[in-house]
């Protein structure tokens, strides 16, 4: 901003509102040249984070399509030609499949499960008043704060001596456990602003309270089921540190634990190629989530920050 | 609506809360007791003893290393990251060219494709966010590098990881890329909410931008920014910083140490080290730290609300 070649209206900035009438004349002036300047810059460095945040993922997708040989040798050139045995490669030797699968396996079940479980917490604790209803929402809430880390040393144990380790059915049940805080907290709120007046009709008219929350309250609960929905996808796809520490069988390992695995075994093997096709192939389907449900990706996450 | 009430009610929380209990209170709990005792986590027989893992702790120098980076990371890199995320979303939101007979406020041209761009890094996971950047440092052949001698920096070739003095700021610098995103949106909404008489108010009294920032946007946003700074102080002490640091750094954490976090000197102890009980001691003291944490920054932002 320094360099700007006009440095002669800035003086009469500090004095402008004090003879307002006297200066008339000058301020649009004024104003357009600081906002050329400020527009240029501000559009500059807009771009440049526009450009740092996209080029590490188009290096990426690059990569994945060269060769081993041209990475190292040019890492910024565009691929000479498109290897795409690299993907066919990553996904069959280097077990993308079966790391694919058990993360659909995984985030799948305890998808539901967070869904299922969470709303009916949630449902119980928006619209019934019965003792200790504070003190358990409290409890739940309070999971969303505390450092996970503290809880996973004996968490381990607990889930070794369930005989729940490395276990598709002990990952997803510990998935749903640590979803809960958040996914209840966002669907308590989310059902107290739902009308009453239907569900207390449907009861009049002889609908148990379970059959009141099934066919008419959850139904109805559906924009918030969405949010939370997206939220606790991405948070479970991605999800790192509870796989390592709970999840140590090579064969049931999930996406992003294979590929840390892989990085480190693919350092000796060499095949750096197909790592790189591997890490787009993870990518993929979360960014696709992201563009297609962009708001409420972005309102499940913000709502999470603003607890 | 009293008929079977409480059998419903205890029927819909039993399954959710029994999970939440087994799964998360419970260990919890029992990591707390464990920091007493000399539990190794291979064999079930273990005695207690007292505040000696806790004494242990303070004259451990890997401890106070680990206790200084997340210190660094709770307090550095939420004021980096929001700071960034504020620029942007003002810019984004209000810093754009006034336009004949629009509106008084406006963003710069593309706003929403801003917001688009800078939010990707957001969904993707850390671990494969670390993996990137782990080749992209690459001192030979990564991206970053070869980007320098492209441009023809070739004297300055960083080891970044492989560098004891440069590890911890290149982990910390993935660590922004990937969340500034997050708050420019999470910011852009909180703008969006400011009315637009204010900004107005401001402009007929001869305020410019940077003004206009400082005296009308900040202060209105406040709230959120405050939240936003725990919510990512928290996140730079647990989950983020500990597969950032296992992916990216080598060894145990870094070059000597240097960019071990107490998150990840938790998980060594535990899995590696076999020391149970003195992983839990850390953890603990991760705990007052996060609580100290979000206590002191919540003191520090205390100021008048403003209502609008």
């Amino acid at each position: 901003m320094k360099t700007t070649e006009t440095p002669a209206p800035l003086p009469a900035e500090s004095g402008a509102p004090v003879t307002k009438t006297d200066v008339r004349p000058p301020p649009p002036v004024k104003e357009k040249k600081e906002g050329t300047v400020l527009n240029v810059f501000s559009h500059g460095v807009l771009v440049i984070w526009a450009f740092m945040v996209v080029m590490p993922l188009l290096w990426a997708v690059m990569t994945s399509f060269k060769d081993d040989r041209s990475i190292f040798s040019s890492p910024w050139s565009l691929p000479d030609s498109l290897h795409f045995d690299n993907w066919s490669r990553a996904w069959t030797q280097a077990n993308m499949s079966d790391y694919f699968l058990n993360t659909v396996l995984v985030v799948g079940g305890s998808l539901i499960g967070t869904l299922v479980l969470g709303s009916m917490a949630a449902y119980v604790l928006a619209r019934f008043d019965f003792p200790g209803n504070r003190f358990i929402y409290y409890l739940f809430i309070g999971g969303m704060s505390f450092p996970i880390m503290l809880a996973l040393v004996p968490l381990f144990y607990v889930v070794n001596n369930m005989g729940l380790l490395n276990t598709i059915h002990g990952l997803i049940l510990v998935y749903i456990a640590y979803s809960l805080p958040f996914t209840v907290f966002f669907l308590t709120a989310f059902f107290r602003t739902l009308p009453t007046s239907i569900a207390e009709a449907a009861f009049v008219d002889g609908a148990s309270h379970s059959r009141t929350f099934f066919q008419i309250m959850l139904p109805m609960a559906k924009p918030g089921l969405i949010s939370v929905g997206i939220f606790n996808f991405l948070g479970q796809w991605n999800q790192y540190m509870l796989p390592t520490v709970l999840n140590t069988d090579p064969d049931k390992r999930v996406l992003t634990q294979g590929l840390v695995q892989l990085a480190v075994s693919q350092g000796y093997k060499g095949d750096w190629s197909g790592l790189f096709a591997g890490l787009v192939m993870a990518m993929l389907p979360v960014l696709a989530a992201y563009i297609v449900f962009q708001r409420q990706v972005v309102q499940g996450l913000t709502a999470g920050a603003l607890k | 609506m009293q008929h079977g009430k409480y059998r419903f009610i205890v029927g819909f929380l039993a399954l959710p809360l029994g999970l939440y209990a087994l799964f998360v209170i419970w260990p919890f709990i029992q990591s707390i007791y464990y920091s007493f005792t000399d539990w190794t986590g291979l064999s079930p027989e273990f005695k207690m003893v007292g505040f000696d893992n806790y004494s242990r702790m303070l004259d451990d120098d890997i401890f106070w290393k680990s206790l200084q980076h997340s210190l660094l990371f709770a307090l550095l890199l939420p004021v980096v990251t929001i700071g960034l995320a504020l620029f942007f979303a003002f810019m984004i939101n209000v810093g754009g060219r006034k336009r004949k007979n629009g509106p008084v406020i406006t963003g710069v041209r593309g706003s929403s494709f801003y917001k688009i761009v800078y939010f990707f890094p957001q969904v993707l996971s850390i671990a494969i966010v670390a993996l990137l950047f782990a080749f992209a440092y690459n001192p030979d052949s990564g991206a970053l590098n070869s980007l320098l001698r492209g441009i023809g920096l070739d004297h300055v070739q960083p080891l970044w990881l492989g560098d004891p003095d440069l590890a911890l700021w290149a982990v910390m610098a993935v660590l922004v890329w990937s969340t500034v995103g997050f708050f420019v949106v999470l910011f852009s909404a909180g703008m969006a909410s400011i009315p637009a008489e204010m900004y107005e108010a401001a402009l007929l009294d001869g305020a410019n931008r940077v003004t206009t920032f400082f005296r009308v946007t900040l202060p209105l946003l406040w709230d959120t920014v405050q939240s936003g700074w725990v919510y990512m102080g928290i996140l730079a002490l647990g989950a983020e910083s500990f597969a950032v640091v296992q992916i990216m750094t080598t060894g145990p954490g870094g070059p000597d140490y240097s960019t071990t976090v107490m998150v990840l000197y938790v998980y060594q102890k535990a899995f590696r080290d076999g020391q149970a009980a003195y992983a839990t001691t850390i953890g603990v003291a991760l705990l007052v730290v996060t609580l100290a944490f979000a206590a002191v920054v919540m003191r520090l932002g205390r100021r008048e609300r403003l209502e609008y």
